[in-house]
């Protein structure tokens, strides 16, 4: 029986794919040149992306004047960036005083080191990082930037600007509205009415009202009606007014991730005697975060966007210093450099949290339905 | 119709009945789901539920540790009486294990930590006590070997034995079992039943849901019958599968041991 030629008696090996369907040739001809039409599509493409890139790059690389410190080294006939690095500092730091700025470098040298240490998998200690991050590393922020005590120099708020109040902003509406709308999100879902009701008005009016109507309130309006000992700073009412408004929006992309969670899960903690707080927080919340962080991030990115439009409540983040600096009589027309670099510098931040976010997707994939 | 009062409490993990279910009933709205169910089950017994889909006896069981609310009615398990209060809940939850239909692991965690999370956490052990335990149970229902994969990575039948290893893993003196073989491929269903009759021969106090008649007859002390909310019948499997006296059990069975 074993020789019958019609059974194998051996599993065949493993091949490599054909070389047509593998390495960068593969890439293109399976990605782009797939079929005639696909072809000319591609080709097309192409053309019309050398015709608009070109130019542009032509504008800010080529022809543009890097060097100098002064109108005067404007010489090119492309993009002149000593506009940006003549004002880099302001642009950086606002208004801050320039005897004071180390502060706001340490401030935030440590924050990029506490954001790296728990963004990297592989560091240890990561619970008491996370800790010092939330707990200390906002007060140590807060005496540092705001001065006023041990010996250090009082800065108000309104000399803040630039990057460093755009990072402020959105450092603190980031950090302060995910728990906020996880509390929301888990309010609105509750069975007890009072909190589901609270929690459905304080959603519904937030998410009801533009960002801009929210600013103009938290540094007009709210100083008519609170009494003037009560009054308390133009940057703070701001960012109790961005945090509230975006955790808004994060509690809806929160609760569309623990509307995803089967009831079974909650069920099966129940079974094991676990707790509402510990169902939510071991079971529920990882596998409902895990499922939204493509919409969490993209509230995140929104919130560091609209950032900038706390310059109608006269704050100066990094786009309205730059706008700023357009009106210098020094510097006029060089709106387009000002415009590009305030994009390129959002774009950098917004891209970076972007791509940070599908790696930790891929990362906590355990790839597999419930 | 009885008056549904408090009972009297015996001593909990005393001699008395394991489970007293006194004039149960129970309303989706206006939809009548138990009706009048009385039943006690003794420490050691090894009860099997049957009846056609709808006929409650899934809602019942989740009634002894309140996944469902009932209505009217009392129940007690092990001594304690089950009341709204969510701290005596739990208490009673931690001595009821569930295994559901669906397996419900949680697939965000490993099969060790699904089997250790109510352990650190309900029961305050220390991990590495925690576990050991865990891999003890893991190692009864044969699964030990992959202790550290994720549940999406197993089939069904080893999801639905790391379920029964997760439950047994709190030490509960009753086991629930709701349609644990439903969702399984037929060659997987033996390896899950093979666990419950290994268990039940260890004398776990068991109530399953099931269509398994077989099982039913190797292990049950007692075979009921629900339909319509309501206990039909109530045999020794013996009697049970030999000589039904309801009509509708005698219909029930000729349909499912029919083909």
């Amino acid at each position: 029986m074993t020789t019958d030629s019609t059974f194998r008696t051996q599993m065949i090996e493993a091949r490599e794919a054909p070389d047509q369907s593998r390495g960068v040739l593969g890439w293109f001809r399976a990605n782009l040149f797939n079929g005639p039409i696909n072809s000319i599509v591609s080709i097309v493409v192409i053309l019309l992306l050398a015709r608009l890139v070109w130019p542009f790059l032509e504008w800010a690389v080529i022809d543009a004047d890097w060097i100098g410190t002064t109108r005067d080294a404007c010489t090119g006939e492309g993009a002149c960036w000593v506009f940006i690095s003549a004002r880099f500092e302001s642009i950086i730091y606002g208004f801050y005083p320039e005897a004071a700025r180390w502060r706001v470098d340490i401030v935030f040298a440590l924050l990029a080191i506490l954001v790296a240490w728990l963004a990297v998998p592989r560091m240890p200690r990561k619970k008491w990082v996370a800790l010092f991050t939330l707990v200390v590393f906002p007060i140590i922020a807060f005496f540092l930037l705001v001065g006023g005590s041990f010996g250090l120099e009082y800065v108000p708020t309104r000399a803040w600007g630039g990057l460093m109040l755009t990072l402020t902003i959105a450092v603190v509406g980031i950090v302060g509205s995910l728990p906020l709308g996880i509390i929301l999100a888990l309010g609105r879902r509750s069975k007890m009415p009072f909190v589901k009701g609270v929690c459905v008005i304080f959603i519904e009016f937030w998410r009801g009202v533009p960002l801009i109507t929210v600013l103009f309130m938290a540094s007009v309006m709210l100083p008519l009606f609170v009494p003037g000992e009560l009054d308390f700073d133009k940057l703070l009412r701001a960012l109790i007014g961005i945090m509230f408004f975006w955790s808004a929006y994060m509690a809806e992309v929160i609760r569309s991730g623990l509307q995803a969670i089967g009831k079974g899960q909650n069920e099966a903690g129940q079974a094991l005697g676990l707790s509402y707080w510990q169902r939510m927080g071991l079971i529920i919340l990882p596998q409902a975060l895990k499922m939204v962080i493509p919409g969490i991030v993209n509230t995140f990115i929104a919130l560091f966007k609209d950032t900038s439009l706390v310059l109608i409540i006269g704050l100066f983040d990094l786009l309205a210093i730059i706008r700023a600096g357009l009106t210098d009589s020094n510097w006029l027309g060089f709106s387009t450099e000002g415009y590009v670099f305030a994009a390129a510098v959002f774009w950098i931040f917004c891209f970076s949290m972007s791509r940070y976010s599908q790696y930790i997707e891929r990362r906590l994939n355990t790839g597999h339905k419930r | 119709m009885s008056e549904a009062t408090a009972t009297e409490t015996t001593a909990p993990g005393s001699d008395g009945p394991m489970i007293e279910i006194d004039h149960l009933n129970k309303w989706y709205g206006s939809f009548h789901v138990l009706r009048d169910i009385n039943l006690t089950v003794t420490r050691g017994e090894r009860i099997v539920i049957c009846g056609p889909s709808g006929s409650g006896k899934s809602t019942m069981i989740r009634c002894i540790n309140h996944l469902e609310e009932h209505q009217q009615g009392s129940i007690v398990v092990n001594g304690v009486p089950m009341t709204n209060d969510v701290k005596r809940i739990e208490q009673i939850r931690r001595n009821v294990g569930m295994v559901f239909q669906h397996f419900n692991l949680f697939p965000h965690l490993t099969v060790l930590e699904n089997c250790c999370l109510s352990q650190i956490w309900v029961q305050k052990k220390p991990r590495a006590e925690a576990e050991k335990s865990a891999m003890e149970y893991l190692e009864r229902v044969q699964i030990a070997d992959q202790a550290l994969k994720y549940p999406g990575q197993l089939s069904g039948g080893q999801q639905q034995r790391v379920a029964i290893a997760r439950a047994l893993c709190m030490r509960p003196e009753v086991m629930l079992f709701d349609e644990p073989t439903s969702a399984l491929d037929p060659e997987m269903i033996k390896e899950v039943l093979d666990v419950m009759i290994e268990l039940a021969h260890e004398g776990m106090t068991m109530l399953c849901v099931t269509h398994e008649m077989g099982f039913a007859k190797t292990v049950a002390d007692r075979v009921i019958f629900m339909d319509q909310g309501q206990i039909i019948e109530e045999a020794p499997p013996t009697e049970f599968f030999n000589n039904p006296r309801s009509e509708r059990t005698q219909l029930f069975l000729s349909q499912i041991l029919g083909h």
